[in-house]
């Protein structure tokens, strides 16, 4: 253990840094986060019809989003641990009566009305869940054994089914690859992995048997999308031709034809890459993927001087999820994985997505700034 | 010992995890690769296919809308067709001052304020580049003038489009229904492919309930268009398949006379013919013009159609609740013979009133000082109260409503039309479980005689009275023939599923003193008994619209209009080989015997008539 003293070098003792140090910020996660943000707003004017509504509702969601940040920043990551169980547990119970309620509502309930605002619980389990496989895994020595490994799955494969029943397949996918992460980061064998992975294709057939038939569209379409222009197919099309016109410089900003005549639809939630990538060409995107990696890379390096194994697991999951996140979406809007209904994070228009991220980056930020000079086991 | 295992144990777990971090980094960067290979084959490689397809000869996906099916009634009359109508359609993108171009196309065809607040709201809505119509269904006069000044108005055309069209406009606007523009509900709930380039949807009638069969499938046309987006070759399409067209049971003829009979009256009527289910009137008065509905309503016409007093939009065939009268008799007179109650002879006295033991009420005869002695078939006839009062009272409320549920009372009818009201057919339970009441014994006599709880359709009175007709099989009725011809039969006689078994002296008895209703000189219907070679069975019925007080005298000149008694008749003809069944309420018509009857009269009549010619 070599590298507890190593977090003073980054927070260079000006004011402004003793003041973000006193805020439980973390500078280059913070100003890699903000970039994103501001690239956000620069392509939603263009993707919304240049409406400034959309903007300023978007920006109070983002700031509401930081604030949430900051918070979780402060609260020391023992609690977070403490609270692991609890939360879940509660995250779990909500799933059920969203689930309950959405039986006397019609077709898919996501939401939990709190009359001052609707809060899905989705989006909490998306955090906890990781939480508590971290929790739960850093009760045992590392790798986890079989019987560990049984529970963890458990408690990974319960939340996704519930949300999946919502249903809501991309959200399940997230849930289920966060939980995913931390086994694998808590040293799960590459021969399990391989196994599970041999398995997983063998249940494939199973799973499509128990898709919904818009779920199986959705699979049909992304292997054959010409097949129905019109309908299923029309999203991957459309957004295949923005993103090939956009060319090596793109069209410039505001000079996406696509979205602008309304061939692109939903470009401004889950297909504003499209939009990005005919104004911004090859470089924008490489550019915005290089953004991404240098926020994936600093969380991974915050795992990676993390204390205590929950911190270091919990870190861990919370970056490779973010960058799960980035890659269906960016796969299923170039056409190579199927259109699960992932937002672009931090860019894409809508709120609750970007709150629960942010949180997950308080979460982080947490982590690295809370750290004891001495490790109290 | 232990420690040292501990703090071993801690890097060998340290350095597991640090070797995750690198290989977790390392997938991530292989992934992230493997985006921008794929990025670079859109933007480098495929750029110029993508690039040609998206600007300078674009391939444009065209939806091609299908044409909606017809509708027909039984003998090929047209009750709903599109017809070409021309309309005045901007494209706000291609106007540089939308403000001032509408405002002199508002001069030049007097257009008003509230079709240029329409546009706006309805432009705010749509992209720029859509096609936005401002005045619809234009007269030759308005396409001509505005043919001549075409030129100085960019981005202002005129389009043809098919517009829905109903030629019967009021008569059979209830039916047939209309369809109108989506809105945003539906929007959501139809399938967006099919309907990428409909405008329209079906909102009510055979209109909204054969919407798919009506629709027909979106086809669509690769189309390359230029810079100005102007088509300028197909490259590939496929062709819409038109909407199915739909031949109706409906008469619209027999419907006309039904319709117009009612006269100023409002009410409904309806007819089955008894061998299919198929339904030959259903008639709604007052009914409303469907064809603005189909352009867009004003809402001013609107609001008078829904704040009339008339109440033109309600469909009183398939949702008014009436207390059936005594059209209830028949019914009730059967289940009387059917349990073994009382035999078809047995005389009862009726001194013009009923009393409940130990209880002072006096149930009233609607004939004061009574019928006399009377059997079944008299009281059938005369339709006498007190005869149904002790009837009512010796079978009870159980009985009654088990077997009223086997005509269809208390249940939809299951006519294929959307927003159907099932009535109310009263019972204990039904009691208890609404109200937290127990049930009295002054309700199973009212009951007996159609008032109280009871409350029926006109629709199924008439499926109630077919079934009666039928000797107890179940007529189901339905609209849509069949989607083919007009001479291919659509689901014949079969529909007649859960049958219960009648004795047929029981049901003979009944069906001979409902001929006396018309045939014989102390029938209540007899006014309608001229000019036919065959006989008609039928049951007058009067429905209270308000409760009398005991010592007051029901006086039909003294009250209001709307509170005098609405008049009802259920019939069927031939008696001896029933063909169709007739059901007729009309609103604070006052007897049913002088004013019902001969609306069914007149529409049972111009059947046979008909039928027998052929």
């Amino acid at each position: 253990m070599k590298t507890e003293t190593r977090s003073e070098q980054f927070h260079p003792p000006s004011v402004m840094g003793n003041i973000l140090r006193k805020l439980h910020i973390d500078i280059p996660l913070f100003i890699g986060l903000l970039l994103i943000s501001i690239l956000s707003f620069v392509i939603l004017y263009s993707a919304g019809s240049q409406d400034m509504d959309v903007l300023m509702r978007q920006a109070a969601r983002v700031g509401l989003a930081f604030l949430l940040m900051t918070v979780l920043a402060h609260v020391d990551p023992y609690q977070f641990k403490r609270y692991s169980a609890l939360l879940f547990g509660l995250g779990i119970l909500l799933l059920i009566a969203v689930l309950v309620m959405g039986q006397f509502g019609k077709g898919a309930q996501r939401w939990l009305d709190l009359g001052v605002f609707r809060f899905q619980p989705s989006e909490m389990i998306k955090i906890t869940t990781p939480m508590m496989v971290a929790w739960y895994l850093a009760e045992h020595s590392l790798p986890p054994r079989p019987k560990q490994l049984l529970v963890a799955s458990l408690l990974i494969i319960v939340p996704t089914l519930l949300i999946a029943k919502q249903p809501d397949l991309g959200t399940a996918l997230l849930v289920a690859s966060s939980g995913a992460a931390v086994l694998f980061f808590a040293g799960l064998s590459w021969r399990f992995i391989l196994a599970i992975s041999s398995v997983l294709a063998g249940l494939t057939p199973i799973l499509w048997h128990f898709m919904r038939p818009y779920q199986r569209d959705r699979v049909l379409t992304f292997l054959n999308p010409e097949a129905d222009p019109l309908g299923r197919g029309y999203h991957i099309i459309q957004s295949k031709i923005a993103i090939g016109s956009g060319g090596i410089y793109g069209k410039g900003w505001l000079g996406s034809t696509q979205s602008e005549l309304d061939f692109l639809p939903e470009s401004s939630t889950d297909f504003i890459f499209a939009v990005f990538a005919e104004e911004f060409g090859l470089f924008g995107c490489v550019g915005l993927l290089a953004l991404y990696l240098l926020i994936i890379s600093r969380c991974l390096y915050i795992a990676s001087q993390a204390q205590g194994t929950y911190s270091r697991l919990l870190a861990s999951s919370l970056a490779f999820t973010f960058f799960v996140y980035v890659f269906v979406n960016i796969g299923m809007v170039i056409g190579v994985l199927p259109v699960v209904g992932v937002p672009l994070p931090l860019v894409s228009y809508g709120g609750t997505s970007i709150v629960t991220l942010l949180a997950g980056f308080g979460i982080l930020m947490s982590i690295h700034t809370h750290k004891k000079f001495l490790p109290h086991s | 010992m232990s420690r040292i295992y501990t703090i071993k144990n801690k890097l060998v777990e340290s350095r597991l995890f640090l070797n995750r971090i690198i290989a977790a980094f390392i997938v991530i960067l292989l992934l992230t690769s493997g985006l921008i290979v794929r990025l670079v084959y859109l933007q480098i490689v495929g750029h110029e296919h993508y690039a040609t397809l998206a600007k300078d000869n674009s391939i444009k996906i065209e939806p091609l809308v299908p044409t909606r099916g017809i509708i027909y009634d039984r003998h090929g009359k047209v009750l709903a067709d599109n017809t070409q109508s021309f309309s005045l359609e901007l494209i706000p993108e291609q106007i540089k001052d939308i403000d001032d171009t509408l405002h002199r196309l508002q001069q030049l065809l007097n257009i008003s304020d509230e079709k240029i607040d329409q546009f706006q709201k309805q432009r705010k809505r749509q992209k720029r580049f859509v096609s936005t119509p401002l005045l619809i269904s234009m007269t030759d006069e308005e396409i001509a003038k505005f043919a001549v000044v075409r030129p100085y108005f960019p981005g202002v055309d005129i389009q043809a489009r098919l517009v829905r069209h109903y030629p019967y406009a009021d008569l059979a606007s209830h039916v047939v229904g209309y369809v109108g523009r989506i809105n945003e509900a539906e929007m959501k709930s139809l399938p967006i492919a099919e309907y990428r380039g409909s405008t329209h949807v079906g909102k009510i009638g055979i209109e909204n309930t054969y919407e798919t069969e009506l629709h027909g499938k979106t086809g669509y046309a690769e189309i390359e268009t230029n810079v100005q987006a102007r088509a300028i070759n197909t490259v590939n399409s496929v062709t819409p398949i038109p909407g199915e067209n739909l031949y109706l049971t409906l008469d619209i003829d027999l419907q006309k006379t039904a319709y117009d009979a009612l006269g100023d009256f409002n009410g409904a009527v309806v007819a089955i013919d008894i061998k299919t289910g198929g339904v030959l009137v259903f008639a709604s008065r007052p009914g409303f013009d469907p064809n603005p509905f189909v352009i867009g309503i004003a809402n001013d016409a609107y609001q008078a159609l829904q704040s009339s007093e008339n109440q033109p939009l309600y469909n009183r065939a398939l949702r008014g609740l009436y207390p059936p009268g005594s059209t209830i008799k028949p019914f009730i007179g059967l289940a009387g013979l059917e349990y073994n109650a009382i035999s078809a002879e047995h005389k009862l006295f009726c001194p013009g009133y009923y009393q409940l033991p130990n209880v002072s009420h006096h149930y009233r005869d609607w004939k004061k000082g009574g019928h006399g002695s009377v059997n079944m078939t008299e009281a059938i006839t005369q339709s006498c109260d007190v005869y149904f009062y002790s009837l009512a009272s010796i079978l009870g409320i159980d009985r009654m409503h088990s077997f009223l549920q086997h005509f269809g009372f208390g249940e939809k009818s299951g006519i294929d039309l959307a927003g159907e009201k099932q009535g109310l057919l009263p019972s204990r339970e039904w009691k208890r479980n609404q109200r937290n009441q127990s049930w009295y014994p002054g309700e199973t006599l009212i009951t007996g005689i159609g008032q109280g709880y009871l409350q029926v359709t006109p629709i199924q009175l008439a499926k109630a009275t077919a079934t009666l007709a039928n000797k107890g099989k179940i007529v189901t009725p339905f609209l849509v023939k069949n989607t083919a011809s007009p001479d291919s039969l659509g689901p014949e006689a079969d529909n007649h599923q859960d049958n219960f078994e009648l004795k047929s002296e029981n049901i003979n008895s009944i069906i001979s003193a409902m001929i006396n209703v018309i045939h014989d000189p102390h029938g209540t219907a007899k006014g309608i008994n001229k000019d036919i070679n065959y006989q008609i069975a039928g049951k007058t019925g009067t429905a209270q619209v308000f409760n009398i007080k005991q010592d007051a005298k029901y006086n039909e000149n003294d009250i209001d209009f709307k509170l005098r008694d609405h008049a009802l008749f259920i019939s069927f003809a031939p008696a001896d080989d029933p063909k169709i069944a007739v059901a007729v309420v009309v609103e604070n018509g006052g007897h049913g015997g002088s004013v019902a009857a001969p609306i069914a009269g007149q529409v049972i009549k111009q059947f046979l008539g008909a039928t027998n010619e052929n």
